[in-house]
């Protein structure tokens, strides 16, 4: 074979006595992997194209079809495994830096997986959540440190503003852009009826979508995409993306090629120029900066809407945190390191970075120390990815905890990691009209809905089993969590103590 | 209306120029912030020196500084002007999206980074006097003309201009011999379709700060433009 040649990752099996040969295998897939061979009458496939999107099994109406890891494989070697001698050839072959989508695919510690929750026996009764009321609604802001009295002995009600979520989960930030118009409303649809938010990413907002205001989290960049007065007036909040769990350190870069039509329009720069958002915002480099552009926004939008600074899970994130608790902002977000994105450098994505759970727990005992946790609220995310995670996370110390991955799993996303391509089969991560429409918001957001409504029962019967009713007795609580597997450096920094203590 | 800022705090002083509809008269201005944030439809004149992020967001309002400005004039403005009769701090212009910002003297550092254009919204910012270094970093549109006026030996510009430029256009008021460009941009002397590209905005600037625009045009310009839209194209490949 020829020195370049990389033998495909998977395997189209394709069962010839139930192919009936009606070519919606050929149809469905964007990545051009099956085809109509009209002299033998026969169905044929390019696996060196398949990503493994799951798309034409799913689609197969016989069932003929399913896709396998090959397992043409290189000899065996615990220093060298085979994706790694691949991504050699890949860079030899090409000389390009490697480029991944979605979150860190790495065998590294899933701490979440390591933290058992706490249930009432005997004591403390358990609280059957279908018979009595639960509380999971969240409100995200500042909280005043304490209760203050007019002259006439009345209480002050005067709060910084605040988000309310009628549960403690967010759909987090994804580009119009990086996703698709109908991946874009179904969230949006989903964030409205559930009473919860949705986040624009940094590619501004889609006209048709200003309607959603009310659930909407709009985002300001480095490269400032979109963002203009009526941008920052249709948001309930404003978040300003400093960083990212999948890619910590550097910035966005969405190319000139995917900058056409209603993308070009929503983040108002020219078709066909590349979208450039560097590392850091160049007029960022300490707190009080931070402070500056958190204030300019508060200004700009009369102290209506709390301000949200995202920045990535990474070495001092305790301190980073205190830092960003007192340029002002009213709510921080989190982003651990397995979080997803439309593409980052694989290099960045598999080593930059760490797990949110280690940095949640330390910033959250750090901002109980310096006596300011009441002055921010803490979103986590990158990667929650049931209602277990979600009770952890908040009994860990956040208020509430971002989704994306989760989210995307539900409008159809299977995982096959190749956001970048353009050629989502299941038309979330493309552009292409013809893919775009295979996602319909009407099922989509009615599928947002689903997972979120049963995401809260769980939360509410976790709760329940523990004994508690709210929210607000859960954050923090990490009395309620124990840790297994894990050794006393880790428990030390959860704050958790073993199982059996 | 007259507003005396020399006792107030910028949330103060903000909340009171939003109270009114009206054109506004500015004294005793000292480095009070966000003056002006996210304004449409108004005329802000400013006696003093105004601080951070005047005019940040702005939306079509008019503001005139009888003074210095301080950092990040016009941060992400997306219509109006801002015209200066001192010098600005650093990062004038950052993101600016369209409108225009006239700067009598010299600019910071990163003036007009991150500048772009859509459609008809083309920004525009004229320095008189000399900018300090990553003029136009990640430039993406728009047209920055700096005038070098009053410089005598110092360069026009200083270290690392242009950077990451992938749109719009730089206007340099010198043969920029002293100046080292990076790869990625093509550096020329102008023409006279150039030269008649920024006629206009030159001869407000000479208007607005009373110099002979004859005088001002008739020198060397040097017009910086990108090699590529797509500046990191060919870096990846799929994983």
């Amino acid at each position: 074979m020829r020195i370049e040649y990389v033998y495909p990752e998977f395997e189209v099996v394709r069962n010839e006595a139930r192919c009936i040969q009606c070519r919606v295998c050929e149809r469905q897939c964007a990545n051009e992997v099956h085809s109509f061979d009209p002299d033998t009458g026969l169905m044929l496939s390019d696996e060196s194209k398949c990503v493994n999107c799951q798309r034409c099994v799913a689609l197969c109406p016989t069932r003929a079809l399913k896709i396998v890891k090959s397992d043409c494989a290189l000899r065996e070697n615990a220093n060298w495994p085979q994706g790694l001698i691949k991504e050699i050839y890949k860079q030899a072959n090409s000389g390009g830096v490697l480029l991944s989508s979605m979150g860190n695919p790495n065998p590294l510690p899933v701490y979440w997986d390591k933290i058992l929750i706490n249930a009432s026996q005997v004591t403390n009764p358990s609280i059957d959540p279908l018979r009595e009321p639960m509380e999971t609604r969240v409100f995200l802001g500042k909280k005043p440190a304490k209760v203050e009295r007019d002259e006439g002995d009345g209480l002050k009600c005067t709060l910084a503003p605040q988000l309310t979520l009628a549960m403690p989960v967010m759909f987090s930030a994804m580009s119009y852009g990086s996703i698709s118009y109908n991946a874009h409303e179904s969230l949006a649809r989903a964030a409205d009826a559930l009473g919860i938010y949705y986040n624009t990413g940094e590619g501004g907002l889609h006209e048709d979508f200003y309607r959603y205001g009310q659930n909407t989290i709009v985002q300001v960049a480095s490269g400032r995409f979109g963002v203009h007065k009526d941008y920052l007036a249709a948001g309930a909040a404003i978040e300003i993306k400093m960083g990212q769990g999948a890619k910590p350190g550097i910035g966005g870069h969405l190319p000139g090629a995917k900058i056409v039509g209603d993308i070009s329009r929503t983040r108002m720069i020219s078709e066909g120029t590349d979208a450039i958002s560097p590392a850091p915002h160049h007029d960022i480099y300490s707190i009080e900066d931070l402070r500056q552009l958190v204030y300019s926004l508060k200004e700009a939008t009369e102290y209506k809407k709390p301000i949200i600074v995202k920045v990535a899970a990474v070495h001092n994130i305790a301190a980073i945190a205190g830092g960003i608790a007192r340029s002002g902002a009213d709510i921080i977000a989190i982003d651990g390191f397995r979080g997803g994105t439309g593409a980052a450098p694989t290099r960045i994505r598999d080593n930059v970075g760490i797990p949110i759970e280690p940095a949640l727990a330390a910033v959250d005992q750090r901002l109980r120390e310096e006596g300011i946790r009441n002055q921010t609220s803490l979103v986590v995310g990158g990667s929650i990815r049931s209602a277990a995670d979600v009770v952890k996370a908040i009994a860990l110390g956040a208020d509430a905890c971002y989704i994306a991955t989760a989210a995307l799993l539900a409008l159809g996303c299977h995982l096959c990691r190749s956001c970048h391509t353009g050629k989502c089969n299941w038309g979330i991560a493309t552009q292409r009209p013809d893919l775009v429409k295979r996602l319909n918001p009407d099922i989509g957001s009615e599928r947002l809905i689903r997972l979120m409504t049963a995401w809260k029962h769980e939360i509410m019967e976790l709760m329940g089993g523990m004994g508690i009713n709210s929210i607000e007795s859960l954050r923090g609580n990490r009395l309620m969590l124990r840790g297994v597997n894990l050794n006393e450096k880790e428990l030390e920094i959860l704050g958790i103590s073993h199982a059996g203590e | 209306m007259l507003i005396n800022a020399s006792h107030l705090d910028y949330v103060a002083l903000n909340e009171s120029i939003r109270k009114t509809d009206e054109n506004c008269e500015l004294i005793g201005c000292l480095g009070q912030r966000y003056i002006a944030a996210g304004m449409a439809q108004r005329s802000i004149r400013i006696d003093g020196v105004p601080g951070n992020a005047l005019g940040a967001y702005l939306n079509g309002a008019t503001i005139t500084v009888y003074g210095n400005a301080q950092d990040a004039v016009g941060d992400t403005m997306n219509d109006g002007r801002i015209i200066v009769h001192g010098n600005v701090g650093d990062a004038v212009g950052y993101a600016m999206r369209s409108g225009e910002i006239f700067v009598k003297g010299n600019a910071g550092y990163r003036a007009g980074i991150h500048m772009k254009e859509y459609r008809d919204k083309v920004p525009v910012m004229v320095i008189g006097g000399v900018a300090g270094s990553f003029l136009g970093e990640y430039q993406a549109g728009g047209k920055i003309i700096v005038l070098g006026l009053g410089r005598a030996s110092r360069p026009i510009i200083s270290n690392f201009p242009c950077t990451g430029m992938h749109g719009g256009k730089v206007y340099l008021r010198s043969d920029c011999r002293d100046v080292l460009f990076p790869d990625q941009v093509t550096v020329r002397s102008t023409t006279d379709e150039d030269l008649a590209d920024i006629f206009k905005y030159v001869s407000e600037y000479c208007n607005l700060f009373g110099y002979d625009v004859a005088q001002v045009m008739n020198a060397a310009f040097t017009v910086v433009t990108p090699n590529s839209n797509n500046p990191y194209k060919q870096m990846y490949v799929a994983n």
